[in-house]
């Protein structure tokens, strides 16, 4: 069952097509690389996706809990309510809040609580409160930023950040997560980390992954199809082994092969 | 020696009003980065809401109290809605002009409706007219309530915005609204309710004013609304303890200005300031040099 599915995407800015006619399908469960050279489009398919901007054409449809909408051209925090969370390629942490702060934020928007319960600390406030906290704990520990909980995000490590960034977004309660660059900066012992957490909790959380990274062990390594994005167009997709045999891909990356006659 | 600690207490009760405004004016700054030159207007609506109130319909302080937050709170939303919000996407300085001629239209509508002279609250009940020596020192009840009322509203204020999601949401959205938006925070409701808290603050302080000074006009804004300004500039804009310390501050100087010096300095003196402060710490006490984002 497809959770995502994308038709002719298209998004220009003035004169430059940054995606162009751009299909993608995701089906309930599935990870799912996004890749592609740099200023290849793949951060603007993540905008278009939660809502940063419109398309200027091609639709969205998203699917989740039995329901089926349209979310091309939707604000940002109702596509996020739908069910698609994200992290950012450069780290956008709430850096002056502590961490558990950032991922508490985050959980709060999915609870429906009105303010006057919480204003007058009635019963159902206290208890929704405590909810939040250890929930919010929980994903920490997950992410395994438990014993930083208290630290301001702008105290944390990079790679460190970067969880946090994954904890925040599980925190929205996703079905579908987008993952920009997780890995990115990260050293090999810290992305393999990475790459088993994100199988963890893709698990765990029951989730659908679509994930854009440069590191390509961790891309070949866990996702189960990919698309290739080159100047705003999808110029391959299919398995991994796919993919890193396509001629059209190596040319994007390497260059065309010149012919030594 | 008692006259000091007396300056001191007036300027307690000043800077609670002060402090007041300037949460507002801090807040909202915080949020969108406007300089809301409406702010000082909408405690003028709070004033004369609370003289009508008291006046007319011969209500208690407590109750025109509350009357005068929750009418200055939807004044305060709809002002953001009509006049701020399509501008969300203008430059900063249109929005700036737009906020000095909502704040000239409330003054001159005001001035309309009720005309230009000013008001008094008239006779008070007989508790709120008590006043206690302690040592030496004259506090008047007017003065505790001030003091009492003010401290109570920072409290809740304080409560709100470090503990319930709305307030989570405001800290969310002023560092970084993108994002915020993205993890499912709505933005504009956001916003609006960082006017409507900002706001209800300063009805609450127009009513105080009304009952301290007894006398109330529909320019009574303008001059309050700019030492409050300078008092959140002071403390380090868009920082809600910088907005305290700052209204507390520039309420002591005055007080202090006007028992040993002359009430004819204060206004240079708490503009003095300004320039001081912006020559030297453009940032406000508790600000940092923030860096330029690339």
């Amino acid at each position: 069952m497809s959770i995502l599915d994308v038709k002719q995407l298209t998004r220009s800015f003035g004169g430059l097509t940054a995606v162009s006619h751009v299909d993608l399908t995701l089906d309930q469960g599935e990870l799912v690389g996004l890749i592609g050279p740099n200023g290849a489009g793949k951060t603007t398919v993540f905008n278009l996706l939660t809502g940063v901007y419109p398309p200027s054409s091609g639709t969205i449809v998203f699917s989740a809990h039995g329901q089926t909408t349209s979310i091309g051209g939707k604000a940002p925090y109702a596509i996020c309510r739908a069910g698609i969370g994200r992290t950012f390629q450069n780290i956008r942490l709430f850096k002056e809040l502590t961490v558990l702060e950032n991922v508490m934020i985050a959980f709060q928007q999915n609870q429906r609580y009105p303010l006057p319960t919480s204003l007058l600390r009635l019963p159902g406030f206290g208890r929704a409160e405590d909810e939040i906290r250890d929930g919010a704990r929980e994903l920490l520990e997950v992410m395994h930023l438990g014993h930083k909980a208290e630290e301001y995000a702008v105290n944390l490590s990079y790679g460190e950040q970067r969880h946090l960034e994954i904890a925040r977004a599980l925190a929205t309660r996703p079905t579908l997560l987008l993952l920009d660059e997780p890995a990115a900066g990260m050293n090999p012992t810290e992305t393999a980390n990475l790459t088993r957490l994100i199988t963890q909790i893709r698990q765990d959380f029951g989730l659908t992954i679509l994930l854009i990274e440069h590191d390509m062990s961790l891309v070949m390594q866990i996702c189960e199809r990919i698309y290739v994005l080159d100047h705003g167009i999808v110029i391959a997709s299919g398995t991994p082994d796919e993919v890193r045999s396509d001629p059209k891909v190596i040319e994007a990356y390497l260059g065309e092969e010149v012919d030594h006659a | 020696m008692e006259q000091l600690a007396q300056q001191l207490v007036n300027g307690l009760a000043l800077g609670s009003i002060y402090a007041l405004i300037a949460l507002g004016y801090t807040m909202v700054y915080g949020i969108i980065q406007l300089i809301n030159f409406a702010h000082g207007d909408v405690y003028m609506v709070g004033a004369y809401v609370g003289y009508f109130c008291m006046v007319h319909l011969n209500l208690g302080f407590v109750e025109s109290l509350v009357i005068a937050m929750a009418v200055c709170t939807v004044l305060g939303v709809v002002i953001e809605r009509v006049a701020y919000k399509p501008l969300r996407k203008s430059t900063r300085i249109a929005v700036l002009i737009t906020a000095i001629g909502v704040s000239l239209l409330l003054e001159y509508t005001m001035m309309f409706f009720v005309g230009a002279d000013t008001r008094t609250y008239g006779v008070l009940p007989p508790f709120m007219e008590q006043s206690f020596n302690v040592g030496g020192v004259l506090i008047t009840m007017k003065q505790i309530i001030i003091i009492g009322v003010s401290v109570l509203l920072m409290v809740v204020l304080q409560y709100i915005v470090r503990r319930t999601k709305v307030g989570k949401a405001m800290r969310a959205v002023s560092q970084d609204a993108d994002a915020a938006r993205l993890m499912g925070i709505s933005v504009d409701n956001t916003i609006s309710f960082t006017f409507a808290l900002g706001s209800a603050l300063a009805g609450a302080a127009g009513v105080l004013v009304g009952v301290y000074y007894n006398a109330i006009n529909p320019l009574m804004g303008v001059l309050p609304g700019l030492k409050a300004f300078i008092a959140a500039v002071f403390g380090g804009i868009g920082l809600i303890p910088g907005a305290l310390l700052g209204g507390y501050f520039i309420g002591a100087a005055e007080t202090l200005v006007s028992g040993y010096w002359s009430s004819l300095y204060t206004d240079a003196v708490v503009f003095g300031i300004l320039i001081l402060v912006l020559i030297f710490k453009p940032t406000g006490l508790l600000g940092s040099n923030v860096r330029e984002k690339v």
